[in-house]
């Protein structure tokens, strides 16, 4: 782990890309952020609120999602076709649903993007986990969302 | 494997293991829902073939995983909210290790009878319904 990003400037060994250096910055030099260096935008302080904030509205959705379909009047056990076509009768329940597969999967492909980065140390590696859990995440989602929006309740 | 980290920032205790339990369980949250939009999508298939993988989730081992789901999702959950009033709330990272146990409690709390409801059904019909 690097204490200061390699790079950083004030940095005394300004190109070191050994990331197990530990690199001392001179005293009373600005932090500069890693992620400032390649773009512009704030792309991670967007990502640690969206996290946050799709947190905050999963509570409800998860939780509430779990209580009615997993313990209340006698849980998964009730839970077959006749049972979704009901519930998915309702523009709400369809609604809730769907902001919820939208929300969790967001969130959760977003959390794992963190750990890849977290773990991955070669930039290789690093780029094909990331391609690999964004492919498969939107196709996910996209047949999520085709099933909520098409389901046919006589098929 | 990389070379050995200079230094760590890992710091043991209640704060390091919530951290770590809060990731383990949101990679197993996320693997989970690949998986379950995937046998929701076969309402999309045939009425036959989703009333059959509800049938796999009523046997009693996938029933004994959803319990551990249902924990892993409520801790998540409740954890999530902790490490929100950390960085949001003043007081909070003086209180971290306190939530940490709040927490724990919490989730203790709601599994026990969750955990009945949720195993009722599959208990008696392996030794018989009392009622
Ligand atoms: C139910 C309400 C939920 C809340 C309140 C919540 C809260 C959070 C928060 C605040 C973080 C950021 C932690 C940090 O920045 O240190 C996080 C990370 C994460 N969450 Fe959730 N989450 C919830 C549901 C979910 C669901 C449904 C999934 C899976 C689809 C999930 C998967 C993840 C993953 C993989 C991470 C990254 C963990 C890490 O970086 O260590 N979460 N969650």
């Amino acid at each position: 782990m690097t204490i200061a990003p390699a790079g950083t400037s004030g940095s005394l060994e300004q190109d070191d890309s050994r990331s197990d250096r530990l690199v001392l910055e001179k005293p009373r030099t600005r932090r500069q952020r890693p992620s400032s260096q390649r773009s512009g935008t704030n792309f991670e302080m967007y990502s640690w609120i969206f996290m946050r904030m799709s947190g905050l509205l999963l509570v409800v959705l998860v939780l509430g999602h779990l209580l009615i379909m997993n313990i209340l009047d006698g849980g998964v056990n009730r839970i077959n076709f006749s049972f979704v076509a009901g519930r998915w009768a309702s523009p709400f329940w369809r609604t809730w649903d769907l902001a919820q597969l939208w929300l969790a999967m967001l969130h959760g492909t977003n959390g794992m993007r963190v750990i890849i980065n977290d773990y991955a140390e070669r930039d290789g590696t690093r780029f094909w986990l990331k391609m690999l859990l964004y492919t498969s995440s939107f196709l996910v989602l996209l047949l999520g969302t085709l099933v909520i929006f098409t389901f046919d309740p006589n098929i | 494997m990389p070379a050995a980290p200079a230094g760590t920032l890992y710091r043991g205790r209640e704060g390091m293991w919530s951290w770590v339990a809060h990731r383990v369980t949101g990679v197993l949250i996320f693997f989970f829902l690949f998986a379950h939009v995937l046998d929701t999508a076969l309402v999309r298939v045939s009425p036959d073939y989703y009333n059959r993988i509800m049938d796999t989730y009523k046997t009693p081992v996938v029933n004994l995983m959803e319990v551990g789901l249902v924990g892993a999702v409520l801790y998540h959950s409740l954890n999530g909210l902790r490490v929100m009033a950390i960085d949001f709330w003043e007081k909070g990272p003086r209180y971290q290790k306190q939530m940490t146990y709040a927490v724990i409690a919490v989730v203790l709390l709601v599994m026990i009878p969750g955990t009945y409801f949720m195993m009722q059904h599959t208990v008696e019909e392996m030794f018989g319904s009392t009622t």
